[in-house]
């Protein structure tokens, strides 16, 4: 049973991560990568890691997967253009001999307890607990260290990629907080309430509410709204 | 199943993930493919972690996906400024960090 699980997991995750070189569009290599992270959990939990596997889908799939969606969006990835260049043909050759090499390291490898099943299973592994409690403990300083650089990256990303004065003019602002004012705001006419309606012949009076008696024309009014 | 079936799978990711980053020419991707190399060494460590049977390679597991979780949010915040000085969003057109 759990041979036939490890194939299927197996088989997505390299599946998924074929998925991600080989697509064009970079918004199908976004969602083949979320295939690929779920099928990864799936061999996390197959190894008794079951916090590793829960944090992989929320953080992975969850969180970081839904802000590379965003930034795909944003910036409109498309399609991409083929490399022309002789390149193209030597970077799979050097990955497939990275392969080779790493299968032929593993294969000859001297270590005894890779070709068993693993250490006996003692429960309690790999649950928040024990995992919590190394952090706490034994490795407290790169935890705190991991935090740390966790305040960084969120501090560096806002300084890059905010938008800066100066780099590209803030029209939209600009019209916002400035609006377009006729050309009779601020006259003496307008104060007299007497020729802006002639101005724009578009614009209709409103009537004159019960409540406020018309005022003389001669009796400045208040800006109009 | 035997741990040296994991690090075969691991080893296979990794090999993927380095030829999409030599490959591919989009930033986007590239930075997946990064993502694809971090979570095959994760599965390195967590087979690691099982077949000592202690905890430490999950703890390192959970480290590497904080420093992943970095670089995906320094990578994407570069993006987005190349987006919005209207740079080529594209490896081999930013020469200019070639020196």
């Amino acid at each position: 049973m759990s041979a036939v699980l490890f194939f299927i997991a197996a088989i997505g995750a390299i599946a998924g991560a074929i998925g991600v070189v080989m697509l064009r569009n970079s918004f199908y290599s976004v969602l083949s990568l979320v295939c690929h992270l779920v099928s990864l959990a799936a061999l996390f939990l197959l190894l008794r890691a079951e916090f590793v596997a829960a944090a992989q889908v929320i953080v992975y799939a969850g969180a970081v997967m839904v802000l590379y969606v965003f930034v795909v969006a944003y910036v409109g990835g498309g399609e991409e253009i083929p490399t022309r260049s002789g390149l193209r043909l030597l970077g799979p050759l050097l990955a497939l001999a990275l392969a080779v090499e790493l299968c032929v390291a593993l294969l000859g490898t001297a270590l005894k307890g890779i070709s068993g099943k693993g250490a006996p299973y003692l429960p309690g592994f790999g649950t928040p607990e024990h995992i919590g409690k190394l952090f706490l403990t034994k490795y407290l300083f790169p935890f705190e260290v991991a935090s740390l650089l966790l305040l960084v990256a969120a501090i560096g990303a806002i300084v890059l990629a905010r938008r800066r004065r100066g780099l590209e003019p803030d029209e939209e602002l600009e019209a916002r907080y400035h609006p377009p004012l006729p050309s009779w705001v601020g006259s003496m006419a307008e104060a007299g309430g007497l020729t802006h309606f002639e101005e724009t012949p578009g614009r209709q009076e409103p009537p004159p509410s019960p409540e406020s008696p018309a005022r003389p024309e001669t009796e400045p009014i208040g800006s109009q709204s | 199943m035997a741990i040296g079936w994991y690090l075969v799978v691991s080893a296979l990711i990794f090999s993927i993930g380095a030829a999409g980053v030599l490959v591919r020419r989009s930033p986007l991707v590239i930075l997946l493919c990064l993502e694809l190399m971090l979570n095959a060494a994760n599965l390195a460590l967590v087979a690691f972690s099982r077949m000592w049977g202690g905890e430490d390679g999950q703890v390192f597991a959970l480290i590497v996906m904080v420093i992943a979780a970095c670089e995906v949010t320094v990578g994407l915040g570069l993006i987005v400024a190349m987006h919005r000085r209207q740079l080529p969003i594209d490896v081999d057109d930013l020469r200019e960090l070639q020196g």
